[in-house]
């Protein structure tokens, strides 16, 4: 084995101790940044998860990004007009077929029309503000994970009552209504119906279980006193990911307003971005921390042989040789250290991943972890480069010490 | 002596720099050849081991120069004299300096897997032949401190002469050991020249044993006052009591 190698293995194999104790500390930053590296990525992932699941990939709606300018406006551009109000136009999106057809043609997934309408639910005396969407049952699925989000009924359901109705779990609790309970919607149309609770669902996403109820469509077109209307197509694409893309070409083409999840939840996901600079400025620390007992032992080494180095100068080795020594020692535990860490990381993850978490009113889950190679990789590189550092640093200090001055001191 | 001196001081000073700086050696020249074995004297803080690191190169002059072989060193690189070390010069201490972690063969291995020159088989034949030369042979694989003193001063001795260098300096090699082992490790440096034809330049503040040597270099105050040429042992010092 190469000379050099050979007395930094000595070096670190003499000292078990020591060394343990430095390996243990790198490799617990190195475990315990693996740790929560899966911990924070996997509940970000199952957080969009259930976001992108709880609402459609797509919404276009039968808004404009601009409110409609009058012909006034549109005629002479350069005068202001005061006074004006946006043209009002009528509720609905024009030709819902045709569009969807054509969205049909091109987007990759599944389209679905809906009727959104605002109400307020009545029961026992209690008044709630709630979106009624009105839904195709048998196209539902394909749009949205509302199937599965089923925890009492199923869409079917609504078929069974003349004006059924699906409702959040938590606006169910709110009311106090049960399936079978008869409730009153109103609109502000001066639509009046009473309806029949059939089912509820839970998404996960506290807004949407505390405010939206399903119906059928027709349902929905009484409510808004507007026969054939449709004001919300939904879409579901095949990669979630790709939604803003798809839903700017929507916008693009067909002139309505279309919201991608991405966008509906811009704020949520720039808290992401705080969440990871937050998570790798911990992680980094730890590591840091675990970098500093490195320091400590390579620093330590670097004088308990101070001698040993005095004789190797003298003999000719050179200071870069020496240097090298050190620098490999440190690199050594760095390398042991986060290899123990991967184990240990890993190990950490398999423990939190089996507690399970139960609750009485949604299905055991377990902790989100994310098994990403990636995190191993970066702990280990920081692991490695602040074991560099914290070699470096004592080993350039011991390199440069002159011989003569040692021998002389032990003389 | 030959034309080239193997080891030659020119005009050596050498200042330690500080608030108040202090000469160690003070424009000293002397030339030492092949086969030679020299005592360097003097009492102590004369500059006998400052005049040693300076030959050896583990120190360098304030001004003057010292040649090896007639090659200049002040202007090497510390790599460049690293190299010569290895492959000119054999060290022995006072304190024999093994490294703690290593068998006696691979202590006596580093010179020659610093300097890289044989294969690991050649190196390791070198190794326990010169352990063997040198009465070790059944030692090899002992660790320093399963060693006696005088065992270990052996082992620096096989260390030294690893690379097979012309010249080997010795600071004090008999200077912590019990007058039997020292009276060995005298016998086996004597046998270095005179055997292996190597130059030693030890010094001592053993005048009996600097009696018993080729030459005697005495220093007083960082100079030289007196370099004793006549060759061969001056016969009655070699009977004083050493002194410590």
């Amino acid at each position: 084995m190469n000379l050099i190698l050979d007395i930094a293995f000595t070096h670190v194999r003499t000292r078990a101790r020591q060394t343990l104790v430095a390996i243990l500390g790198v490799a617990i930053g190195v475990g315990f940044s693996i740790m929560m590296a899966a911990l924070m990525q996997g509940s970000q992932d199952d957080f969009i998860r259930q976001l992108v699941n709880a609402l459609p990939h797509i919404t276009i709606t039968d808004e404009r990004r601009d409110p409609p300018r009058q012909p006034a406006e549109t005629e002479y551009a350069a005068a202001r007009i005061f006074g004006l109000t946006p043209e009002s136009r009528r509720r609905g999106i024009k030709n819902p077929l045709a569009i969807m057809a054509a969205l049909e043609g091109w987007v990759p997934g599944a389209v679905a029309p809906s009727v959104k309408v605002q109400a307020i639910i009545r029961y026992a005396s209690r008044d709630v503000g709630t979106s009624i969407v009105g839904i195709d049952p048998p196209r539902e699925p394909r749009v949205s994970d509302l199937v599965n989000q089923m925890r009492q009924g199923t869409l079917a359901s609504l078929y069974r009552a003349t004006n059924a109705i699906i409702l959040g779990d938590r606006l169910g609790q709110k009311i106090g209504a049960r399936v079978g309970s008869n409730i009153t919607v109103q609109t502000s149309e001066g639509a009046h119906i009473d309806a029949q609770v059939v089912g509820f669902f839970h998404s996960g996403v506290r807004v949407v279980d505390d405010s939206t109820a399903y119906t059928l469509v027709r349902t929905a077109q009484i409510l808004a006193r507007q026969t054939g209307l449709v004001n919300e197509i939904r879409v579901r694409v095949t990669d979630s990911m790709a939604a803003r893309e798809v839903s700017t070409r929507i916008e693009r083409e067909t002139g309505y307003k279309s919201v991608s999840w991405q966008e509906a939840n811009e704020d949520l996901l720039n808290s992401f971005v705080v969440r990871n600079i937050v998570m790798y400025t911990i992680v980094g620390a730890i590591l840091l921390v675990a970098s500093f007992g490195t320091y400590n032992i390579i620093s330590t080494i670097t004088h308990e042989k101070a001698r040993d180095i005095a004789i190797m100068k003298s003999l000719g080795l050179s200071e870069g040789m020496v240097r090298t020594i050190f620098v490999l020692e440190g690199q050594i535990l760095g390398l042991v250290g986060g290899l123990i860490g991967f184990g240990l990381g890993y190990v950490l993850c398999l423990a939190l991943g089996s507690i399970e978490i139960k609750s009485p009113f949604v299905d055991t889950t377990r902790i989100p972890l994310a098994y990403n190679p990636w995190h191993y990789a970066i702990a280990l590189c920081v692991a490695m480069f602040s074991s560099l550092a914290a070699g470096y640093v004592p080993a350039r200090r011991a390199a440069r010490v002159h011989p003569v001055a040692i021998i002389r001191g032990a003389t | 002596m030959t034309s080239v001196p193997l080891i030659e001081a020119r005009a050596v000073t050498r200042i330690l720099p500080g608030i108040v700086p202090t000469t160690l050696m003070r424009d000293v020249s002397l030339a030492i050849g092949e086969r030679e074995f020299v005592a360097i004297t003097g009492p102590s803080g004369s500059g006998k081991s400052s005049l040693l690191y300076l030959l050896g190169l583990l120190d360098l002059p304030t001004s003057g120069e010292v040649l090896v072989r007639g090659r200049a060193t002040a202007r090497m690189s510390e790599a460049e004299r690293g190299e010569v070390r290895l492959s000119t010069l054999g060290f022995i201490f006072q304190f024999h300096f093994l490294l703690p972690e290593f068998t006696v063969l691979e202590n006596v291995m580093l010179p020659m897997r610093a300097l890289g020159a044989l294969s690991d088989e050649a190196m390791r034949e070198r190794a326990a032949s010169l352990l063997t030369a040198l009465g070790l042979g059944e030692h090899m694989s002992k660790r320093p401190d399963q060693l006696s003193g005088g065992q270990r001063q052996r082992v620096a001795v096989a260390r030294a002469l690893a690379n097979d260098p012309p010249l080997i300096l010795a600071d004090e090699p008999t200077g912590s050991l019990d007058s039997r082992s020292s009276e060995q490790v005298f016998e086996i440096l004597r046998d270095v020249v005179e055997g292996r034809g190597k130059t030693v330049i030890a010094v001592t503040h053993d005048l009996g044993l600097a009696g018993r040597m080729h030459r005697r270099i005495q220093l007083m105050d960082g100079a030289m006052s007196a370099d004793d040429q006549a060759a061969g042992p001056s016969g009655p010092l070699a009977l004083e009591p050493s002194k410590t």
